[in-house]
């Protein structure tokens, strides 16, 4: 079977991680509940004429994708795979808002067109003029491993050699205020939100949108290979530590094989527990953690992602991010463990590239 | 005519979202389609339902539309003489 690399990486979210170094300059943001992704200025991706119609996850997604795109040297990928779990919300609002307010009539093209989950991905193809294979899972929160995972099987089973895949969710107002309303965001004006030592339930959220260029072959601007991805739908706290042995296993690896392991805590007092189950099998290992720094969204491991192959490639794990005290060199294989409210859960495995 | 040819640029911009255009940036005679503002199927799109819903307009034929979105001048009298709103 072929080897996945990713060669090319491209992130917008609540930090600079759109150009530059890797967290050279942080905002750790304690105070809201919401905020929003960082703006590159995307005129200078999109056309004047397409960009007025695009809500932002459209424009995140057509950036994070071209500055992938760039880093590896590639043109026009074989496959365009995207994720996304709420897709493009905005534009959604948008189309049943007019219907409400019009009394279903006088429906604008517009919005309807730009409110399917699919959007983003055909408009980077159509920025590109990419032909080839456009798929977009929609899958809750492994939205973006569902895309991964075709990556990977395409390019093992030699289907494509270039893909371009990713995660892009955005904030939008109607939306966001129902979540409030149900809890799944933290209440305002609760004193400061420490993702770690969590005291109340919810999250904070955010948007963003992660884009990776995934190669058979091995560039000088590779920064680690993809091994393998797993998935399960729901698990009970007590079923972490088999679920991620089982993974490792089915890898032939233990868990003092892991080099870092990168945990999505959000700070919801109510489900983190699953990562304190998780975190007991890597008491050796260094933990890192990253929801403080972009917050929480369905696609909110682009940014994981994107801090896990920093790490691989840079051989340094930011103080921002580390859980633990423990340190470990080389570091040679780094292990994602996510979930969001006890469902979602996913594990992705990275090598280093000349593992 | 001056008032509606006003409100129809205000309209047009804030419906087709032309954010670096002002209204001063549209004269009476430019194309709206093509080489003027460079418009295309989608915005002709919305402007049929920006007549049907803000003049009471309802455009059947295609083939009127080439005429009267031509420019805000023949938008304008089209609308002065067919409005229901």
């Amino acid at each position: 079977m072929k080897k996945c690399y990713i060669n090319g990486i491209g992130c917008i979210s609540a930090q600079k991680t759109f150009e530059g170094g890797f967290l050279d300059e942080v905002e750790v943001n304690t105070t809201d509940v919401i905020f929003s992704a960082k703006n590159p200025d995307y005129k200078a991706f999109i056309s004047p004429g397409a960009i007025r119609r695009m809500a932002k996850g459209v424009k995140m997604g057509i950036a994070a994708s071209q500055y992938a795109l760039k880093e590896a040297n590639v043109e026009i990928p074989d496959a365009i795979i995207t994720g996304t779990g709420m897709g493009c919300l905005q534009d959604s609002e948008k189309f049943l808002k007019a219907i409400i307010d019009n009394k279903e009539q006088f429906l604008t093209p517009t919005s309807f067109i730009q409110s399917t989950h699919n959007t983003v991905g055909a408009q980077i193809a159509l920025n590109l003029q990419c032909k080839g294979y456009n798929f977009t899972y929609v899958n809750g929160a492994i939205s973006l491993e569902s895309a991964l995972v075709d990556a990977l099987l395409q390019i093992e089973t030699r289907e494509a050699g270039t893909i371009l895949a990713g995660g892009v969710d955005e904030t939008s107002g109607h939306t966001l205020s129902l979540y409030e309303l149900i809890g799944l965001i933290k209440k305002k004006d609760q004193g400061p939100i420490d993702v770690l030592n969590p005291k109340t339930p919810g999250a904070v959220f955010s948007e963003g949108a992660g884009f990776f260029v995934i190669e058979n072959q091995k560039k000088s601007t590779t920064y680690a290979t993809l091994e393998a991805v797993g998935t399960q739908n729901t698990l009970q706290e007590s079923e972490v530590i088999s679920f991620i042995e089982n993974f490792l296993n089915t890898n032939n690896l233990k868990p003092q094989d892991i080099d870092a392991v990168v945990l999505g805590n959000n700070g919801d007092v109510a489900f983190d527990g699953y990562y304190n189950e998780a975190e007991t099998l890597f008491s050796n290992t260094p933990q890192v953690y990253y929801k403080h720094l972009c917050g929480e969204y369905n696609t909110a491991t682009s940014f994981g992602l994107w801090t896990a192959l920093h790490i691989l490639k840079k051989q340094e794990i930011p103080q921002i991010l580390q859980k633990n005290q423990v340190t470990k060199h080389p570091i040679n294989r780094v292990l994602l463990y996510n979930h969001y409210r006890g469902k979602d859960h996913s594990l992705t495995l990275l090598n280093h590239a000349d593992l | 005519m001056e008032n509606l040819k006003h409100e129809l640029k205000t309209k047009i911009i804030e419906a087709l979202n032309l954010e670096d255009i002002a209204i001063e940036d549209i004269s009476d005679d430019d194309p709206l389609f093509g080489d003027g503002l460079g418009l295309d199927s989608i915005d002709a799109l919305e402007l049929i339902v920006l007549m049907d819903k803000d003049y009471g307009i309802k455009l059947t034929d295609p083939k009127e539309g080439k005429t009267i979105f031509q420019s805000i001048n023949t938008m304008a009298a089209y609308i002065t003489e067919h409005r229901s709103k």
